[in-house]
Formats: C-alpha cells, sequence, structure tokens
C-alpha cells in the first residue's frame, strides 16, 4: 500500500472526513462522482413531476408551498452539483452525463403524477424514503458531501410533512377524495420502495460504498425501516399500502412484506420508464432554451470587465 | 470580444455568510453565476431561503489559495512544540485566585 492510500484509509478509520484536496483513491472519487452527479440530477428532474402541478394546485397555501418545495429541490440540486465539482469533473460535463443518458437519476421521477394527490404521496413516499436515504449520508467520509447533506437534510423534513398533510386533507374528505388517496398511494408505494435501489446482493457498489464509509447502511437496510415507518404512519390516514404481505413479525420486530418487481424496477432504469423521455426532453429543452440566457448574461460581464479595465 | 462557450464564462464563486449579527462570515459553499452582482444574488436565493443569514460575502474561487493538504504536517509544524502557549503551561499555587 501507498504511504498517501495508508493515511487515506486510516482516516477513513478514523471517522476523519476526506476533503477535496486530500489524496483519495481514482475509484473513491468514481464512486462519489458518480453517486453524486446521481443524487444532484435526482433532485433536478424530481421537479418535474411537481412541477406539472403547480398551476392546477387547490389553494393558494397548497400552491405557495409547492412553488417552495420545487425550489428547494433546485436548490439540493445545486449543493450537490457544487459538491460534485469539488472532485475534478466540471458542472457541464456533469449535465452532458445526463443529457446524454449515461448518468441516471432515481427512476421513481419517470412515473407520472396523474392527481393532485400523487403531489401527497410523492411527498409522504418519495421524499420519505429521500430523507431516509440522505440522513445517514450526513456522517459520509467526503466532507463536501456531507455537508451539503446536512443542509439538505434541514429543508426536507417540511417536504414530507406538506405531502402528508395533502394526503390527510383528502382522506378526510369525500368519497372521491379518499379515492383519489388510495389510488395515489397505490401507485407510488412500489416505486417508492424501490427507491433504495437493488438489493443488496445484486448491488456491487454497495459493499465499496458501505467499505468507504460513504453509505452507513445498506439498501435493505434502510428499505425495512422505511416500510416499518410507513406501515404505521398509513393508520393515520386509515388508508392501506398495496401490499397482501404485509404484517408485523413480532420475532424480528420488523413488517414482512411481498415481492419487489425488479423486473420492472430494471426496466425503468434502462429507460423504458413511463415518463423517461418526457423527463429528458424536458431536461435538455429547458437547457437549449436558456441558452441565450446564460450567453447574454456572460457577454454582459464580460462588457463591464472591459470597461472597468479602460477607466 | 473572444466568443467564449458560457461554460468557460460562468466562473465559479465561494459563497461566505452571516448568520446573526456579531458572528464570522462562514463559508457555505459555492455556485456559477456571470458576475459578482449574479453570484450575490444566487447565493441569496441558494442559501438564505430560510433566514439563514444577513450578510452575504461572494468571492470568486480562482482568488482562494489554499494550503496544501499533503504539506499541513511541516507547515503546521511550527505550532506543535510551544505548550508555553497554553495557559495551563504555568504552575501557579491554588490559593493564588482571579488568573
Ligand atoms: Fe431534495
Ligand atoms: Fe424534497
Amino acid at each position: 500500500m501507498l504511504p498517501a492510500e495508508k493515511i487515506f484509509e486510516d482516516k477513513i478509520a478514523r471517522e476523519v472526513r476526506i476533503e477535496p484536496k486530500d489524496w483519495m483513491p481514482e475509484d473513491y472519487r468514481k464512486l462519489l462522482i458518480r453517486q453524486m452527479s446521481q443524487h444532484a440530477h435526482s433532485e433536478i428532474v424530481g421537479m418535474l413531476p411537481e412541477g406539472n402541478w403547480i398551476t392546477r394546485a387547490p389553494s393558494l397555501r397548497r400552491k405557495a408551498t409547492l412553488i417552495a418545495k420545487v425550489q428547494d429541490e433546485a436548490g439540493h440540486g445545486l449543493y450537490l452539483y457544487s459538491a460534485t465539482e469539488t472532485l475534478g469533473i466540471t458542472r457541464e460535463e456533469t449535465i452532458d452525463q445526463l443529457h446524454s443518458g449515461k448518468a441516471k437519476y432515481s427512476s421513481i421521477f419517470n412515473y407520472p403524477t396523474l392527481t393532485w394527490a400523487d403531489i401527497g404521496a410523492i411527498g409522504w413516499l418519495v421524499d420519505g424514503a429521500a430523507i431516509m436515504n440522505q440522513v445517514p449520508l450526513c456522517r459520509a467520509s467526503f466532507g463536501p458531501y456531507a455537508r451539503a447533506m446536512v443542509r439538505i437534510c434541514k429543508e426536507e423534513s417540511f417536504h414530507q410533512r406538506q405531502g402528508f398533510e395533502i394526503l390527510l386533507t383528502l382522506s378526510r374528505g369525500s368519497e372521491a377524495q379518499k379515492h383519489m388517496c388510495q389510488d395515489a398511494i397505490n401507485r407510488w408505494w412500489w416505486p417508492s420502495v424501490m427507491m433504495f435501489g437493488p438489493p443488496d446482493d445484486a448491488s456491487p457498489n454497495n459493499q465499496k460504498s458501505m467499505q468507504w464509509k460513504i453509505k452507513r447502511f445498506s439498501n435493505d437496510e434502510l428499505r425495512q425501516k422505511f416500510i416499518d415507518v410507513c406501515a404505521d404512519q398509513v393508520r393515520v390516514l386509515d388508508m392501506k399500502l398495496p401490499d397482501d404481505k404485509m404484517k408485523w413479525n413480532e420475532e424480528t420486530q420488523h413488517y414482512e412484506f411481498g415481492e419487489i418487481n425488479w423486473t420492472e424496477f430494471w426496466s425503468v432504469v434502462n429507460g423504458n420508464g413511463p415518463c423517461n423521455k418526457e423527463r429528458l426532453d424536458a431536461r435538455k429543452k429547458a437547457h437549449a432554451d436558456g441558452t441565450w440566457v446564460r450567453e447574454a448574461a456572460a457577454a454582459y460581464a464580460d462588457k463591464k470587465n472591459h470597461s472597468s479595465h479602460i477607466q | 470580444m473572444e466568443k467564449n462557450t458560457p461554460s468557460e464564462n460562468w466562473p465559479l464563486w465561494e459563497v461566505f455568510i452571516r448568520t446573526r449579527q456579531g458572528l464570522d462570515h462562514k463559508h457555505a459553499g459555492s455556485l456559477h453565476a456571470a458576475d459578482a452582482q449574479m453570484a450575490m444574488e444566487n447565493a441569496r436565493d441558494v442559501y438564505t431561503r430560510r433566514n439563514e443569514g444577513i450578510s452575504i460575502w461572494v468571492v470568486e474561487s480562482i482568488h482562494i489559495h489554499a494550503s496544501a493538504p499533503d504539506e499541513a504536517g511541516s507547515f503546521f509544524d511550527p505550532a506543535n512544540d510551544k505548550v508555553y502557549r497554553y495557559p495551563t503551561f504555568y504552575n501557579l499555587p491554588d490559593e493564588l485566585k482571579n488568573i
């Protein structure tokens, strides 16, 4: 082992954060770039399904909330893109990788938001799963990632609460509203459960990531935690999670749950979900449409620089 | 004026925020912006959406010079053997008060 590698491993063992200019193994850098940029892309693409309902939110209160939430997600994307850049990849490269399909984002955002209740289900389940994932990442071994996550986690809890409140309101409403609430839960439940990624034995990066203390819990551990929490919370809504096999296991002190459809998961990851094309097209269009703004701002800054030099 | 691609034109800025009167500005993160004013406005929108700040500094990242981590040992070495810089280094009798 090289002396630098020894120092690195020693820092990991002693829970000392790794900072951008510290020596790190190439694989550590690569794994982080992959995970962090994917995370950033998810925040950004994640604005699209919710943005779909901003103009049709049922009240001014809901609308203001939804705008604030979506704006937070843009901020989360930015914190993470900035943190990723400290690893030596430019913003443009990361964004190009998203647009070319080389980099992935969370599959959950390839599902459509069909009714207002979906906004509630996303807040409760999708943000809920994200929080479950993100809280342990506040202790990730890479400093800029951990610091970005601390900031993000502070902001996330309102996202989940506003979502639950939407569902709670619907669950106490008319028959049609109750039905809408249950329908949204039915459609978002399994994709949310899949957000934790493939099972541990099918996830090669999982182990590396845990060994380097980027992740602190495995996919399956986090998934189980999420299911346990939601199985209790859904009772407050007087709704059901769409899983006949779900039941409390006294021995393990966990909920048992039914088979996850991994074929669907991989099919969506590989581009065949209901909205993959729409989401990516929307991202690319927004980027292309913004070109003149970026150019104009750059030209203006350039001009100001020139004139200040002449004076 | 030479034509740059937009990516080259928007430099990276480091953002420092004073959270309350009386405290230091502290590094909050970074962002890309065409100029200082845009950096300032973006920093406000990104880092102070919940009243996290009352004052912002932005500085282009290229202007920051950092000490090298692999030279940290020798660079900070001068402070290592100077225990006499701490109050506990001095042996004084217990009956001496208010010192
Ligand atoms: Fe987020
Ligand atoms: Fe969120």
